[in-house]
């Protein structure tokens, strides 16, 4: 039980983190059709950002500094960058954003070296929050939730009491109406490409100390966003939470239990053989398959259902 | 004198056949040989991915799984020969591969072609993360992180070869990449081959003529994974050891630039992309550390300024050799080219300076580039380099122009030409 309770609110902190994430990338994907490979490297960006800052000028205000740098950052990337290469179709912009993503990586490397930095959480948030049973849980990932929550808020009513989040909005389901209707598309295209870069980068400002600030994290990060995006469906703001959160609990709590397929065997009573050809295969434990799980599910979605979970269009 | 297509076709192929024979004799050292094996297989990998992405325009992120599990696969086949297992020539090895390929190709194929575009990319980046994170989990077929070492040395020798000499692996090589070669060339005239160009083009119109686009994607998907697995095979052979790295998105990242670099809207285009970058990767990571990032930028400028890749910068430039107009633009070329070298040597420097800085070099030595001593820990260098790189980024984009101009008189004289 209290395994349970403890990994809930883990999986919870995660799963919010991972929603900042897949939030941005699915609004850049349903809005222009271009599924951004480096939006992870943004997450990255603003724990580096942060880390940098911090040194100089603490935590608090490296929180808001970070992620404009990495919204203005992104805002950039779309004008010079994407909208070049816009004329030569949506492969030419994936493979811009791909290239993006090395680069990226190879300038934290010359920046910021190979190994992790330590960017640490800060020191007025370093205590026990509460206890449940026998565990204490960190005021810090209470902190996260709580920033998470307060930044889907924010875009929960940008998007839907504001005059820019209704024209977003209706450029998710009808690009080419929102075009007719005489709205400078190609700003709006980089204002969300910007925001979503500066939601990446508060998820990674406050990651990145929860975890590990290294050259790595947008890899490891960045392949479990898409698969939140395509299992959610596109376009779909809504699909994407449930996603994130069902994701988020699944890395979480997988990671944690070491039982086997042999175990259950043994349980009911059946021997495998020491030298029985399945018995590799059922020697794996649930913790083994946490890498493998999300794209399994995410093949399966796509079989079953190639819109996702909650989306209503299929590019 | 005017040959017919055939004849001339034939012509090509003889002559790629002889530099391939003859490379190994001019280059002798140990090193060429062995990036010349490299970037055989490298050929026939990146020419088996454009079946995909310029043939048929399916944009795949997992194309080394079909590499790596035929590399895994004949590497056990390999093993097995050696225990006597199974009777079959080393020289046939990279079939099983091939195989190995086709046979997943089959089976991931059938997911993943169901979908086409951007869907496509994103269900093979899941695939191949899936199987990269398979091989981690099952030891006894992918060996952990130590991978499955293997000797090509097995079975009988046969009129001398026994694969122990680079060289013989060379032309082992050598051969098949052209058999598939010619079999991919050969690929593309068939109906097959110009229905996947419909694909590609417009689907919506392959399906009002009565094809099934899904089907021709499935069908190009396997027969490009069977080249895949065939190249994986000889992969296992020269290299004597598969690891996990191999079915990784590093891998399936790595074919997609040299398809792209070299060009994916002309047959040849993977064909130097995977020489340049083969070459680049082994030449430039001897030199500096950071080959890496001056790699991502040389995709980048490629993607946003030559997206056709090398193929198209070669092919435009075709009607002018033709109409003996080269003389026009080799001047401009010239100006441009020394200056974008000088914008290059800024840049270089200035990243140069921040890897030895990084790397924590020791107080008081200087770094050596270009032939200078260049001391990182003063602010000299670092306003020369970037004065150097800004000062060549301005007469570059003047230099432009030159070439701008160069290239509308010579379009005035070609339009002026077919006029006639």
């Amino acid at each position: 039980m209290e395994f349970f309770v403890v990994q809930l609110l883990n999986s919870l902190s995660y799963g919010l983190l991972l929603f900042m994430l897949s939030s941005g990338l699915t609004l850049i994907f349903s809005m222009m059709g271009v599924l951004n490979f480096a939006h992870a490297s943004f997450y990255m960006l603003g724990a580096y950002f942060a880390y940098q800052i911090s040194r100089y000028v603490g935590f608090w205000p490296a929180l808001a500094i970070a992620p404009l740098l990495v919204g203005a950052l992104g805002a950039m990337t779309e004008r010079f960058g994407l909208r070049t290469v816009h004329k030569y179709g949506h492969v030419a912009e994936l493979l811009f954003t791909f290239g993006l993503f090395y680069l990226i990586e190879e300038v934290v490397h010359l920046v910021w070296g190979r190994a992790p930095v330590d960017y640490r959480i800060p020191q007025a948030l370093d205590f026990a929050a509460f206890t449940i049973f026998s565990t204490s849980y960190p005021a810090y990932r209470v902190f996260m939730m709580g920033v998470s929550v307060a930044m889907l808020l924010g875009l929960f009513l940008l998007l839907t009491r504001t005059r820019i989040g209704t024209i977003i909005q209706a450029s998710l389901t009808h690009p080419h109406m929102v075009e007719a209707l005489g709205h400078d598309v190609p700003r709006i295209f980089m204002l969300v490409f910007g925001g979503g870069a500066a939601l990446a980068g508060v998820a990674g400002v406050i990651g990145g100390n929860a975890f590990v600030t290294e050259p790595g994290m947008a890899s490891a990060v960045g392949s479990i966003v898409f698969v939140v995006v395509v299992f959610g469906g596109m376009g779909s703001l809504a699909g994407a939470f449930v996603a994130s959160l069902f994701f988020g609990a699944i890395q979480t709590y997988t990671v944690a239990m070491d039982y086997s397929l042999l175990d259950l065997a043994a349980r009911l009573g059946m021997g495998i053989a020491a030298d029985s050809p399945v018995r590799g295969l059922l020697s794996v434990s649930v913790a083994q398959t946490a890498p493998v799980l999300p794209y399994l599910l995410m093949v399966l979605m796509l079989i079953v259902r190639p819109t996702g979970l909650m989306g209503t269009r299929e590019t | 004198m005017t040959l017919s297509p055939f004849l001339r076709r034939l012509g090509l192929w003889g002559i790629t056949a002889l530099v391939m024979v003859v490379l190994p004799l001019l280059l002798r050292q140990g090193f060429a040989l062995s990036m010349l094996s490299q970037m055989g297989i490298a050929v026939i990998f990146a020419l088996s991915y454009n079946m995909l992405l310029g043939q048929t325009g399916m944009l795949s992120f997992g194309h080394a799984v079909y590499y790596g599990l035929g590399a895994y696969f004949s590497a056990h086949a390999l093993n097995a020969i050696g225990a006597g297992k199974l009777g079959i020539p080393v020289t046939l090895l990279p079939l099983v591969g091939g195989v190995a390929g086709l046979s997943f190709g089959i089976v991931f194929g059938y997911v993943t072609t169901k979908r086409s575009g951007t869907p496509f990319a994103m269900i093979s980046l899941g695939i191949a993360e899936m199987v990269a994170a398979c091989a981690l989990m099952f030891p006894g077929f992918f060996g952990g992180e130590g991978g499955i070492a293997t000797n090509r040395q097995v079975g009988s020798a046969w009129l001398g070869i026994t694969y122990g000499p680079q060289i013989q692996v060379y032309y082992l090589i050598a051969g098949w990449c052209l058999l598939s070669m010619i079999a991919m060339f050969a690929l593309t005239h068939t109906p097959l081959g110009r229905m996947a160009n419909a694909v590609r083009d417009n689907a919506e119109r392959v399906r009002f003529v009565g094809y099934n686009p899904t089907r021709i994607r499935f069908m190009m998907l396997c027969l490009s994974t069977f080249f895949a697995g065939v190249a994986g095979g000889l992969g296992a052979i020269n290299y004597e050891l598969v690891t996990a790295e191999n079915v990784g998105t590093v891998v399936s990242g790595n074919v997609l630039v040299m398809a792209f670099i070299g060009g994916v809207g002309h047959f040849f285009g993977p064909i130097i992309g995977a020489v340049l970058v083969s070459f680049l990767q082994s030449a430039l990571s001897s030199y500096t550390q950071a080959w890496l990032l001056y790699f991502g930028l040389f995709f980048m400028v490629m993607v946003l300024f030559a997206p056709g890749g090398m193929a198209s910068l070669i092919m435009i430039h075709a009607p002018v050799v033709r109409a003996k107009r080269m003389g026009t633009l080799a001047l401009p070329y010239l100006v441009s080219g020394l200056l974008a070298l000088v914008m290059l040597a800024g840049l270089v420097g200035l990243v140069e300076m921040i890897y030895f800085l990084e790397t924590g070099a020791e107080v008081g030595k200087p770094l050596k580039l270009f032939g200078l001593a260049l001391m990182p820990s003063t602010t000299g260098p670092w306003v020369g380099a970037m004065a150097v790189m800004l000062g060549g980024a301005a007469a570059f984009a003047w230099s432009l122009r030159l070439v701008r101009d160069a290239w509308a008189r010579v379009h005035a004289y070609l339009q002026v030409q077919e006029g006639l």
